[in-house]
């Protein structure tokens, strides 16, 4: 059978034409219908209402430590001694793993705000252990020095900063 | 026109196991009649409406808690919290629906045409396996969302078998797991939900393989006899399904965004409650025929029976139908008769839809006692003495004819 169709001068008839057009809207119509069944797995609107954490600090001795939950994580607060802020200011930045300064790390030296999350596989590290008395790692022992900064082992980074904020002049933290 | 791929990847792999060889026969040259109309879409798309349960279903049991202090806001979790949440659950909802217009449409396609006769017996069949497994999956789909008729509906539902003379409360008591209908029915309803559309998708396959050992039946109702009555499915069938789909896809859309609610009920968006059942109480439309048939008769285990006699009968079809010639194009009682048939299904829809008072009651009677009489009696007695209108010699001599015929020639 002969094709009546015009042939243009490039080579491209009406028909490649159509082929094309019809595809693309039949590729764009099908990611259109698959994008609702990705996107249903990501956090839902009740999830992410509950991204910011509120703290007392008021109940927190010098010395003393409370683990509270956001976003379904757990968040050292930890209220200082003296003796730990200085430990912590007294290292060699250069000397460590992850190079950051203690002051990089809080916003208070009284308060150490961070992720209780072992940057190697998730653990939860315990707190006043290891060999830098900060935080140890139970899972492949990960030693993490008073300002929660890698020391030793298999972590590669330091434990994180969640971005927060003090409010109610400082007796309370907003964490998220 | 056999499969002689040419990427050694796909060579190398078919020589092992022939799946590309078998999808290629399936879907690309499988010789197809060359005169399929419209009505033989609804075919493809109820597998599709199968996929499309599947899928909104496997996304929607991500969200979904199958408890009974849970369950109905987990739904509205669902509809309110998760991304796309009501696109999901709409889909799944009015899905169900669509996929039992499709289902319906093509079981009277087969009817009109005579397709459940020698040799589509078994593929027959299995297409009404088929649609008692949707009917299950349906059912215990509806209860899921533990609203007031997800749980009266399970309630009536399940006690149709304490019908059952002797063994019937034990059953009943077996089914709920316990002595009302709670936790545990709601837990092996959803598990039981879960599974059955994959015990469908495996009926389907053996469906789809009995349809292809013969062939599709088509509007003359005569066998492929040579290579000039058929086409191959690829690209003729695909496109046409395509686009009847596409069609289609408008329909449902329709209802999935402009009346989202419209075949449900608003009593099932109250939370269950086992001490007040609501004032009128109706299974969702599909099932309406049945219940119509199940009211009709004023005895508990008679009306049970009836209902799933109304379904049984339907698997002796294909020897109750005594004529020879398969399309009602050729045969023009049993062509009144179908449509009779049809206004009769349409009629107990109706009825099943109404309050249990008269003149529903009697017009459903009436309408039961039809839906028998042409199954059992007029089926068999039109076979015997219709004179059916003289057959082509061929599907293609049939699509070849069409034209004279339109311009006013004899048809003789």
């Amino acid at each position: 059978m002969t094709t009546t169709t015009p042939v243009e001068e490039d080579g491209v008839k009406r028909r490649d034409f159509l082929y094309v057009a019809a595809g693309g809207v039949g590729a764009v119509g099908t990611a259109m219908a698959i994008w609702p069944f990705i996107d249903q797995m990501n956090p839902s609107a009740d999830v992410l209402a509950l991204s910011t954490t509120e703290v007392d600090l008021s109940a927190i001795d010098e010395g003393s430590e409370v683990t509270a939950v956001w976003q379904g994580k757990p968040v050292f607060i930890r209220h200082r001694t003296a003796e730990e802020i200085k430990a912590a200011e007294d290292v060699d930045v250069a000397t460590l793993p992850d190079p950051q300064a203690d002051e990089d790390r809080v916003q208070n030296p009284e308060w150490l705000i961070m992720l209780g999350i072992c940057t190697h596989l998730g653990c939860v590290p315990l707190k006043e252990a290891g060999d830098f008395n900060g935080w140890f790692c139970p899972c492949h022992g990960s030693h993490y020095d008073t300002s929660g900064r890698i020391r030793k082992g298999p972590a590669p980074l330091n434990l994180a900063v969640p971005p927060y904020t003090f409010i109610d002049d400082g007796n309370v933290v907003k964490i998220g | 026109m056999s499969f002689e791929p040419k990427n050694p990847v796909v060579k190398w792999v078919d020589h092992r196991l022939p799946i590309f060889g078998m999808l290629h026969h399936a879907l690309y040259d499988y010789p197809t009649p060359k005169n399929l109309s419209y009505w033989w879409t609804f075919g493809s798309l109820a597998g599709f409406m199968l996929v499309v349960q599947i899928v909104t279903g496997i996304v929607l049991s991500m969200h979904y808690t199958a408890h009974v202090d849970l369950a109905f806001n987990s739904v509205e979790h669902i509809m309110r919290d998760v991304n796309y949440g009501w696109l999901l659950r709409y889909m799944h909802a009015n899905g169900a629906s669509m996929f039992f217009i499709v289902v319906y449409l093509h079981i009277f396609r087969g009817l009109y045409y005579g397709s459940y006769k020698a040799p589509r017996e078994l593929l027959w069949w299995l297409g009404l396996v088929i649609f008692l497994l949707m009917m299950a999956t349906a059912f215990m789909g509806y209860v899921l969302p533990w609203g007031q008729m997800s749980f009266w509906g399970a309630t009536v539902i399940t006690n149709l078998f304490g019908a059952i003379p002797v063994v019937g409360d034990t059953i009943v008591t077996w089914l709920w797991g316990g002595f009302s209908v709670d936790n545990p029915t709601l837990n092996r309803f959803f598990s039981l939900h879960y599974l059955l559309p994959f015990v469908i998708a495996g009926v389907v396959i053996l469906h789809i393989w009995a349809l292809h050992h013969h062939g599709s039946n088509n509007p003359t109702g005569i066998e492929i006899k040579d290579k000039q009555d058929s086409i191959p499915f690829h690209p003729y069938y695909t496109i046409k399904d395509l686009f009847g789909m596409g069609i289609f896809l408008i329909f449902f859309s329709a209802f999935l965004f402009y009346a989202p609610n419209y075949l449900g009920h608003p009593d099932n968006y109250i939370p269950a409650n086992p001490l007040v059942t609501p004032a009128h109480i109706v299974p969702e439309w599909y099932f309406l025929p049945f219940y119509a048939i199940l009211r009709a008769v004023p005895d508990k285990l008679g009306g049970v029976l009836l209902m799933f006699g109304a379904i049984a009968v339907l698997f002796a079809l294909p020897w109750l139908d005594k004529s020879r010639v398969r399309s009602a194009r050729f045969r023009p009682i049993y062509k009144q008769l179908f449509w009779i048939f049809v206004i009769d299904c349409v009629i107990l829809t109706y009825v099943g839809g109404k309050p249990a008072e008269e003149p529903y009651i009697l017009i459903g009677r009436l309408a039961t006692v039809y839906y028998f009489l042409h199954i059992l009696v007029l089926l068999p007695l039109v076979g015997l003495f219709e004179k059916h209108k003289p057959l082509p010699a061929s599907i293609s001599e049939a699509v070849l004819d069409k034209k004279p015929a339109a311009e006013g020639a004899s048809n003789a």
